[in-house]
């Protein structure tokens, strides 16, 4: 099977300080990645590279089949801690942008789409309002949505609840763990390791720029291999 | 409503009029004559001043928008031409540069092969629009920079191109921080166009100049120029107010 993200010793710097050590990781198609580690690790950086929003100085990326600035627009959807919708701009307005103005699709093919996509995510009666007038999970579903909506193959997370008051984690997760029974491929970094355990094919564990261990997660959480690792998990379990 | 307070005060010296000697409101006294057609000359100035403002408002804001692109790259390089624009232009005092570019400037264009003959009107919208644009610039650079780098991301994701990212989600979030001092901008050119009267524009300030010179009243004459700026002023200010709070009003 032909991998969606290949990347081999990924090396990126800022100035003389090493973000990313040799990264080796390949993500199958339809597989769900989930990673972890602690604050600095380089985890957003290595989503960043795969979004082609980090240039990378050293090893080998591919993002299906293809350099990371080559990929078709829209075929790589990404979704932010800070959620980032267009402020400016309506529900249905910041999910139709990508596909009027990118896929060139007409405004009521669109809509439509877009409408599916809100019913998806369980917020078909907000398409009409600003983000700014969303509870935090619904502008994080909503975010989910948008990038949906450019129909990608592979689709980013950094912490997409990190920011969320805790009642409104479970609802961002749940939409999460549909999108994966419907097999998406997902790279996700979170912290929420029920989650992880639930969904994830593999876990990874990064650490100082490394990718230090990866694998399924009855292995990780059972026996680690790292001590790192190990200790990582404890103290997250522990909470 | 403390805005008209500077009228209060004028209207105090105003009523000073009676007394013989020290004030001489016949000049501008509507119900003479010569008072009255003394005023329809001093009023007659609101028609250059507005349309030098608003044609060198307007230039301004293009050339704004053309110097604040490369202010925009992270290639320092690339930005370098557009600070040195805005350090030298901001560096130079409004009046050397009217009398450069009505002097100055048909020379050098002579000297490179284009007859050319400036007039007050167009010296002075050249002039006022080249000084305002460093600001303009500034205005505009800075109202982009501060759109948070996500949307920008956001913008990359979903396969906008920097063009597109510009025009529907960069442009319309900066135009609410940017209205607002453009507008204030807007009323500086409007006090600074009175510079215009030493290249002899028949603005505002120079017909009172030259009403001074005849009527030999400057006290009165000048109140008179001064509550015509204010007033001015004061109707361009209240419609940045109202802008402000509309802009305000759909923030969420
Ligand atoms: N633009 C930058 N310039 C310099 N250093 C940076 C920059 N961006 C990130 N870094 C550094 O790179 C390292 C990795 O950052 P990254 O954001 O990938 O970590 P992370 O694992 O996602 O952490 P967190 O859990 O806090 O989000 C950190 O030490 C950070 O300080
Ligand atoms: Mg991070």
């Amino acid at each position: 099977m032909s991998a969606a993200v290949k990347m081999s010793s990924l090396s990126k710097w800022y100035g003389d300080f090493q973000v990313l050590k040799d990264i080796d990781l390949k993500v199958a198609a339809g597989e769900k990645l989930v990673i972890c580690g602690p604050s600095g690790s380089g985890k957003s950086t290595v989503v960043r590279c795969v979004a082609n929003l980090e240039p990378y100085q050293g090893g080998d990326l591919s993002v299906l089949d293809t350099a990371p600035d080559k990929v078709r627009r829209g075929d790589v959807g990404m979704v932010f801690q800070q959620f980032n919708l267009f402020p400016h701009l309506s529900v249905l307005d910041n999910l139709t942008l990508g596909p009027i103005r990118v896929l060139k699709q007409s405004r009521t093919e669109a809509e439509a789409r877009a409408r599916d996509l809100l019913d998806r995510v369980k917020i078909p009666d907000q398409a009409d309002k600003r983000p700014g007038q969303l509870s935090g999970g619904q502008q994080q579903r909503v975010a989910i949505a948008r990038a949906l909506c450019m129909e990608p193959k592979v689709m980013l997370f950094d912490e997409p609840t990190s920011a969320l008051d805790p009642e409104m984690i479970a609802e961002v997760l749940d939409v999460m763990e549909e999108l994966a029974r419907d097999g998406m491929t997902m790279i996700c970094v979170t912290h929420e390791m029920g989650f992880a355990r639930r969904v994830a094919d593999r876990i990874a564990f990064m650490d100082a720029g490394e990718m230090v261990e990866i694998g399924t997660p009855d292995q990780v959480f059972t026996a680690p291999k790292s001590d790192r690792f190990a200790d990582f998990l404890d103290k997250i379990l522990s909470h | 409503m403390t805005r008209f307070l500077p009228f209060a005060a004028l209207l105090l010296l105003a009523s000073c009029a009676g007394q013989p000697g020290t004030w001489g409101w016949y000049v501008v006294d509507p119900t003479t004559a010569n008072g009255w057609v003394n005023i329809k000359f001093l009023l007659r100035g609101f028609s250059s001043t507005i349309q030098v403002s608003l044609l060198a408002a307007f230039a301004s804001i293009i050339i704004g928008l053309l110097i604040t692109m490369p202010g925009l790259s992270a290639n320092r390089w690339v930005r370098l031409p557009n600070r040195i624009y805005v350090e030298f232009i901001r560096a130079i005092p409004l009046l050397p540069m009217l009398f450069w570019v009505f002097y100055g400037l048909p020379v050098v264009m002579k000297s490179m092969g284009i007859q050319i003959n400036i007039d007050p009107f167009w010296g002075a919208v050249i002039t006022l629009a080249i000084s305002d644009s460093a600001f303009t610039a500034e205005i505009f650079r800075s109202g982009i920079q501060a759109v948070p780098r996500g949307q920008t991301e956001a913008s990359s994701v979903i396969g906008l191109s920097r063009a597109q990212t510009m025009r529907y989600v960069i442009l319309p979030q900066a135009i609410r921080r940017i209205l607002p001092p453009l507008a204030n901008q807007f009323i500086y050119i409007v006090k600074m166009s009175a510079f215009a009267s030493v290249i002899g524009m028949q603005e505002l300030t120079r017909r009172a100049n030259e009403l001074v010179v005849t009527e030999y009243r400057p006290l009165e004459i000048y109140s008179l120029l001064i509550l015509e700026y204010l007033v001015l002023v004061l109707i361009i200010s209240s419609a940045v107010r109202w802008l402000e709070r509309r802009m305000g009003a759909d923030e969420r």
